[in-house]
């Protein structure tokens, strides 16, 4: 199944089962059904509780939250994840605050659905990963489902679990793609899979390696649209150089789910931090700290991080390479951190 | 005959008048003692009396229902009044109480209570107040929402995002703009183009605006647009020119002491006052005090609310 259309049945499954799901964005009625068609469908199967909205970002994004304050259950379609410093304000003063502040009198389960990511030449204003902006915001969590993960489960659980904001960062790289499932012998391609379940339950890292060695090479730490470069990188590695690595893809970006990262940390001693984003100051930072405050005597090397280039993000293709991390890129870096 | 009927029908009732004074007597009063107390370092923060506005407050949320939803903003401690009474649960709140009305987590300006909600951000509840009405309009409850805004607050954005959407979706929320002539430090004539009639206008929305000195006035006024809001399930504004005499918050008044003077000359509170006798205005006055003083003393009693009590 594509990754768009799991996330679209999650959406027709919550609302046909729960009468508080609603779902606001721009664009979202069909015919159109959406930017990417996420929301499909919808509309036309939940008439009233479908509700296109004009191009005001953070108007609905605090719409969706009153709402959810009374006892509703909305999403918000932001159409492109850069849009979301237009929704700061609403998120980080209002939505994230409101349960905590108001002494948990009152639950916020709203879920903002974002699409992020690059490598389709959108340019500097919508091809951003801009979830590490808000990664210090108190009361807010941060999911983003990879192509290995069951992406329209998570969306699910998501929305039918939460009390408080979510923000849910969708790849719109990965959205015509099929979702990569393990097969009967527990084997995605060529990788072995493990899921890891951290404390949330219901937001699982996804754990790939292409022997099941009992400490491998190199740890290698990746969400979202890295996911499929990371397997790439693994895969040609392990076949030129016999390096053996272990992906880690967690769903659940805030909080860390340091609890799925630590065990492999410390079989193989050595960490490289792969991300989307801007790397300065970014999502591995927080990662390489904790790793080395729980882990630092096990590491054999200093946590080693990859991201972005610290410029926008260029229209060309060509230079919209060379900003973002490539496979290339992760394999000098775990060639660099084995030597 | 005619004449009898008209003047029976403009006479409020002892009983209202007495509970408008009550309410408004109250409000003044914690405000002062407010003042007093941040002066003495007791409260923590800062914090923003409506003194002069007691009147909006209780002339609207007088004509509101206990299922309906007060959203207000940075200075809302009069309407959090109004609505509850709940001297107690607000002057903890201030002192960071554990017996605060949110344990000492919001202080002055973010407060919850039932349907009762404040945020400390321009604006910042505007759209939420919308998501509200929409919430209580698609349950299909006749709840409305009165969302409480001032004249500065539309220098913000996110205001006319909402203006649009409320008229388009036609919600059930009465906005009511307590135009006190300043945003902070800065007046109306350097920080608002325009009229709150043609903005209304703009987007469709009916409107109205109401001197603030006749609080019988402004109740009446606002039970007719409640009612139109409730019945119609349709937005509506109303602009209430009223005037703070306090600051904005603490040392941040440099309005002319003329100007201050001639606004106290037209103060609700006086007004109401000259209409009942002087014995009763000093029991409410009184019975609104030993309330005030009551609570401040049991607060200084509570202990602090700290994170290991209530994470």
């Amino acid at each position: 199944m594509r990754y768009v259309v799991s996330l679209n049945r999650a959406l027709h499954q919550l609302m046909s089962e729960d009468e508080r799901v609603y779902l606001l964005g721009e664009d979202v009625l069909d015919p159109y059904g959406g930017a990417f068609k996420v929301t499909k469908g919808l509309s036309t199967a939940f008439p009233n509780r479908v509700i296109t909205t004009p191009i005001s970002e953070a108007g609905i994004t605090g719409v969706a939250t009153g709402m959810a304050i009374r006892g509703l259950r909305p999403v918000v379609e932001i159409m492109f994840g850069d849009f979301l410093t237009l929704c700061a304000d609403q998120i980080v003063n209002g939505a994230c605050k409101f349960h905590w502040m108001y002494d948990n009198q009152v639950p916020v389960p709203v879920v903002i659905r974002a699409p992020m990511g690059g490598r389709r030449g959108y340019g500097p204003t919508h091809s951003q990963t801009l979830e590490s902006l808000f990664l210090n915001v108190p009361g807010l969590t941060i999911v983003a489902p990879s192509c290995f993960h069951n992406a329209g489960r998570l969306l699910y659980d998501t929305v039918q679990n939460t009390d408080t904001p979510v923000l849910f960062v969708e790849s719109k790289l990965f959205y015509p793609k099929q979702l990569r499932v393990p097969d009967g012998n527990n084997r995605i391609d060529h990788f072995f899979v493990k899921t890891l379940t951290n404390h949330s339950r219901i937001f699982p890292s996804i754990s790939l390696s292409l022997v099941e060695a009992e400490a491998p090479d190199v740890t290698l730490i990746v969400y979202g649209a890295m996911a499929l470069l990371a397997t790439k990188a693994a895969f040609n590695l392990f076949m030129e150089h016999e390096i053996v690595v272990e992906i880690l893809i967690p769903s659940l970006v805030k909080p860390l789910p340091v609890s799925d990262i630590l065990p492999s940390v410390h079989r193989s001693k050595r960490v490289i931090i792969a991300e989307e984003s801007v790397c300065y100051s970014g999502w591995g930072a927080e990662l390489a700290s904790q790793i080395q405050q729980a882990e630092f005597d096990s590491l054999i090397k200093p946590v080693g991080r990859i991201g972005a280039k610290d410029i926008p993000i260029p229209s060309s293709r060509i230079m919209e390479d060379q900003v973002l991390v490539q496979a290339e890129d992760i394999e000098e870096e775990i060639k660099r951190i084995v030597s | 005959m005619k004449l009898i009927s008209k003047e029976i029908k403009k006479t409020v009732s002892d009983e209202l008048r007495e509970k408008l004074h009550y309410q408004m007597i109250l409000i003044r009063l914690f405000e002062e003692q407010v003042l007093e107390l941040f002066s003495q370092g007791l409260l923590f923060g800062t914090t923003h009396c409506c003194i002069g506005q007691e009147a909006n407050a209780v002339a609207v949320i007088g004509n509101l229902r206990e299922d309906d939803i007060i959203v207000s903003n940075h200075r809302c401690h009069g309407h959090y009044l109004a609505r509850t009474e709940d001297v107690q649960g607000l002057m903890a709140e201030l002192m960071g109480r554990s017996g605060g009305v949110c344990s000492g987590r919001g202080g002055s300006q973010h407060l919850c209570k039932g349907n009762f909600y404040t945020n400390g951000v321009q604006g910042n509840m505007v759209p939420v107040a919308a998501g509200m009405a929409l919430a209580e309009k698609k349950k299909g409850t006749d709840s409305i929402v009165v969302l409480f805004i001032g004249d500065g607050t539309f220098g913000q954005g996110v205001v006319y995002e909402t203006l649009n959407m409320i008229s388009l979706w036609q919600l059930p929320i009465l906005i009511v703009v307590e135009n006190n002539r300043y945003a902070q430090t800065t007046p109306i004539t350097m920080n608002f183009a325009g009229t709150f009639s043609g903005r209304a206008e703009a987007f469709g929305l009916a409107s109205g605006e109401i001197e603030a000195d006749d609080v019988i006035r402004l109740k009446n006024r606002f039970a007719d647009i409640i009612k139109t809001v409730r019945k119609q399930n349709c937005p509506h504004i109303e602009v209430i020119h009223t005037y703070r005499f306090c600051s904005h918050s603490k040392g941040d008044d440099y309005r002319p002491r003329e100007e201050i003077k001639f606004w106290r000359e037209k103060d609700p509170l006086k007004k109401l006052e000259k209409q009942m006798p002087v014995e009763l205005q000093l029991k409410l006055r009184e019975q609104a005090k030993v309330k005030i003083e009551q609570a401040v003393t049991k607060a200084e009693n509570m202990p602090f609310a700290n994170l290991n009590e209530n994470s």
